[in-house]
């Protein structure tokens, strides 16, 4: 098999590791404001059920768009200055909610965390539904001279196509972080959780099918319709899970849904990267975008060796992590009564200790 | 004005802006875990409350670090297209191998770090933190590799066919002199930066202590044991620096023959250095006609600049008139020399402020010897007080002699700024994503410097309760957001 084949299932499989984990931290952060009243335990419970692990999430992005930028420069290339505006808004958003998490809870105040708050939910909501647009244009193409600068305008970028594909990540995040949620908490937040998980639903599931659908029927390949017909059947069964109150099975549901649905995406695309709508002959390919043999070989020896460690640390993280995130743990044992959010001033502890005797 | 020029403006500032919180990541990582290890060998209280307190200044720096780094990534490709198109092949691999090998250590660690206290074995824990601290170096190398590679190009060819520039020899990218070197520099540096921060927290509280007898808001009296942890701490911070601060002399040294070799241009414009000369002065104080090509105003040091470059007191140093007559030939006409003034006095602010920063650490060295002494002078706390702006403006400073004295280019020899922007992204684009950016770093600037200023003034014992009389046994707080 040729080594550029090779890199481009490689990007796919980091976007899906990317869009399987940071999807439902996009989620609970897009469910902030309804896992609990503002300024509550509920809402920091929410929080840190994603907080030893959505940095380490994000770096799946990095990773691959690093990956991107050496194995196909041409696409990095024209994607990202062709993209330019919305890829400045998932920017910003990235920056705001990385900061809300590690700063919401540094002063004692309850408009501070307010804003914290407000910036974790565009933050992820904005982000989730953006690169829903972009992989629907990789796959639909965009207007691209034959230097491979694309010259679509903004509001090109924002097809029927796109915007459904938007719709879809957004939502079927959403639910997918609702379905974690209920999966990592305890009490009034996994009951809220479960509930947002059904009322995302509502829109999850026709914007997977449609947008799975669509994709099959105007771009996919012939085993693409396996994957786009998983896709939505995952879905279903997982929305199914979570009625019948089977947490674990509904997560794992959600994620193969979002797992197939990434595969559905890249295989319909390939084997262009970056169709041209003006001109197929601009096309960016597999073939006309990839790095030079050499630099693909030593790449796929750096991942080879590297990425099974990666996962292996990782996983790690999650065990060590798993139990599920209480009022309790969170505001610290001594904090026994109301449990208003009034509690952290202390900011990283917010726990003084036992009683002492 | 073109989109060129703001484009520039806009990599300037976010680099710049990303780079007052890396050298604090690097150097901070390394000290808390240097505490941590203290705390898990002897137990004593005061290096955990230590270890909280710098640990909690440290993650409050080192999340706008990762946020920052993550535009860094984005930009080449959103405003440097041309740029990314023609390098990626060998470009990409570093940053890709960056994000795979060094990013996943430092995030996954960090939030095991952060959350692990209860749940994670001590050792366990403990090797958390170091996992952290050598992860933020491995990208350090990486990242550094790659800008190394656009001084100095190395290890690739230009495939005649497609233009762009093709990666031969992995190694040769990522253990040339210019690579391996430029880490040492920078990391040196940050490591002075880190360990003079914990010198200005120090006397910062010492200081309010002594002279005004609280310690911040808490409306408590002063804590004999917190004197003594910021002491104790202090005396860690300065020899961290004054060592620190050994190697990026030497390191220095070494990067300005590396110049001479690689970019005469740079170190000569550097120096304001016209005409090529054996025996060449360092040059204290000019004032330079760019247009003529000559200084009306020069104070130099005889011989010095010869031997800061070549090792020999009359090596031959060449000068900027000379170059620019050979690069024309090889490269065909063109100006090939970069902004004079900026990076000679960049040059000149780099090695004066880094430079006050170490004597500052060697002072205090002297002055707290022994074991229970403290210096009574307040200029001491002053200088102390000042050296951490001042390591950060050398840090700043370096990179801007670095970068504007590799211009024209983009890729020493290969590549021009001019040819390396998107050529798709109009003016209007980038004026907006440049206000946007500035506005939004600018506000996070000043929370950032709020939360640090409200953690210091709380000080450790807000975070880890000193120990009472009859307790034996810490207490180790319980980490949530």
């Amino acid at each position: 098999m040729d080594l550029a084949l090779v890199w481009f299932i490689a990007i796919a499989v980091l976007w899906t590791g990317y869009f399987f984990l940071e999807g439902f931290d996009f989620g609970v952060g897009v469910l902030l404001p309804f896992t609990g009243p503002r300024n509550s335990v509920d809402r920091r419970v929410a929080i840190n059920s994603i907080g030893p692990v959505w940095s380490a999430n994000e770096v799946w992005l990095i990773t691959a768009v690093g990956a991107m930028f050496a194995a196909f420069p041409a696409w990095y290339a024209s994607v990202l200055s062709g993209f330019y505006v919305p890829m400045l808004v998932v920017l910003l958003s990235l920056i705001a909610r990385g900061v809300a998490f590690k700063y919401r809870s540094n002063r004692d105040s309850d408009r501070w965390r307010e804003y914290w708050d407000l910036a974790i939910f565009y933050g992820s909501a904005v982000p989730a539904f953006l690169w829903g647009v972009l992989f629907a244009n990789l796959v639909q193409g965009v207007a691209m001279g034959p230097d491979h600068v694309v010259t679509a305008g903004l509001l090109d970028l924002f097809t029927p196509y796109a915007l459904l594909g938007g719709l879809t990540t957004l939502s079927l995040f959403t639910l997918h972080g609702a379905v974690f949620l209920t999966l990592k908490t305890e009490g009034p937040v996994r009951v809220r959780a479960r509930n947002a998980a059904l009322y995302s639903a509502v829109a999850a599931v026709p914007s997977v099918v449609g947008f799975a659908g669509w994709t099959q029927a105007a771009h996919g390949q012939d085993w693409t319709f396996f994957t786009a017909a998983a896709a939505m059947a995952a879905l279903v069964l997982g929305v199914a899970s979570t009625r019948r109150g089977r947490e674990g099975w509904s997560f794992l549901w959600t994620a193969l849904s979002v797992l197939t649905l990434t595969v559905t995406v890249f295989g319909s695309m390939y084997p262009n990267v970056l169709p041209s709508t003006t001109d197929p002959a601009h096309s960016l390919t597999v073939a006309n975008a990839s790095s030079a043999d050499y630099t693909l070989t030593v790449m796929s020896w750096v991942a080879l060796v590297a990425l099974p460690v990666v996962m292996g640390y990782q996983a790690w993280s999650y065990w060590v992590f798993r139990r599920r995130v209480t009022g309790e743990a969170v505001t610290g044992e001594s904090v026994t009564a109301g449990g208003g959010g009034g509690d952290t001033g202390t900011a990283a502890v917010a726990d003084p200790g036992p009683p002492r005797s | 004005m073109e989109a060129l020029d703001l484009a520039r403006w806009q990599f300037g500032i976010t680099t710049i802006y990303h780079f007052l919180f890396v050298p604090l990541t690097i150097g901070l990582s390394f000290i808390v875990a240097v505490l941590q290890t203290f705390w898990h060998r002897t137990g004593r209280h005061e290096y955990l409350q230590a270890t909280q307190f710098f640990g909690k200044l440290f993650l409050i720096n080192f999340a706008m670090g990762v946020v920052t780094g993550i535009v860094q990534e984005f930009q080449f490709g959103m405003n440097w297209s041309e740029y990314s198109r023609f390098v990626g092949d060998v470009f990409g691999a570093p940053l890709a191998m960056e994000a795979l090998l060094a990013f996943f250590l430092e995030s996954t660690f960090i939030g095991l770090w952060i959350f692990g206290w209860h749940r994670l074995p001590r050792a366990v824990h403990l090797a958390c933190i170091w996992l952290v601290a050598i992860g933020t170096n491995l990208s350090a190398y990486f990242i550094l590799a790659a800008n190394a590679w656009m001084r100095n190009p190395v290890g690739h060819e230009i495939n005649e066919e497609t233009g762009r520039a093709e990666l031969t020899d992995i190694w040769a990218v990522l253990s040339n002199d210019q690579a391996w070197s430029t880490y040492v520099h920078t990391v040196s540096a940050a490591f002075v930066t880190a360990g003079l921060f914990v010198v200005a927290v120090c006397a910062y509280k010492l200081w309010r202590n002594t002279h005004h007898g609280d310690t911040g808001n808490t409306g408590e009296a002063p804590s004999a044991r917190e004197h003594s942890l910021f002491r104790g701490a202090l005396k860690v911070g300065l020899v961290f620096t004054l060592l620190a601060g050994a190697f990026t002399v030497l390191s220095g040294d070494h990067q300005a023959k590396l110049a001479a070799e690689f970019e005469p241009m740079k170190l000569a414009a550097a120096e304001a250095h016209w005409d090529s000369e054996e025996g060449a002065p360092f040059s204290t104080f000019a004032v330079g006609d760019t247009d003529q090509g000559h200084n009306p105003i020069d104070v130099g040091v005889p011989n010095v600049l010869s031997f800061l470059a070549t090792g020999e007191f009359d090596g031959e140093v060449h000068g900027m008139n000379d170059l620019q007559e050979s690069y024309e030939e090889y490269y065909g006409p063109g100006d090939y020399i970069p902004n004079v003034f900026v990076v000679y006095w960049a040059f000149r602010l780099m090695m004066g402020l880094g430079l006050f920063g170490i004597a500052v650490a060697a002072a205090g060295l002297y002055l707290t010897r022994g074991r229970e002494r403290l210096p009574r002078n307040r200029w001491f706390y002053y200088a102390a007080m000042a050296a951490l702006p001042a390591a950060l403006l050398a840090n700043v400073f370096g990179w801007i002699l670095t970068e504007m004295g590799r211009q024209p280019w983009t890729v020493h020899g290969e590549l021009l700024t001019a040819a390396s922007v998107s050529p798709g992204v109009d003016l209007g684009t980038v004026a907006m994503s440049l206000a946007l950016f500035t506005a939004v770093y600018g506000g996070l600037f000043v929370v950032e410097v709020g939360l640090l200023r409200r953690y210091i003034k709380k000080g450790p014992s807000h975070l880890v309760p000193d120990l009472d009389d009859d307790e034996d046994e810490s207490t180790i707080p319980h980490f949530s957001y």
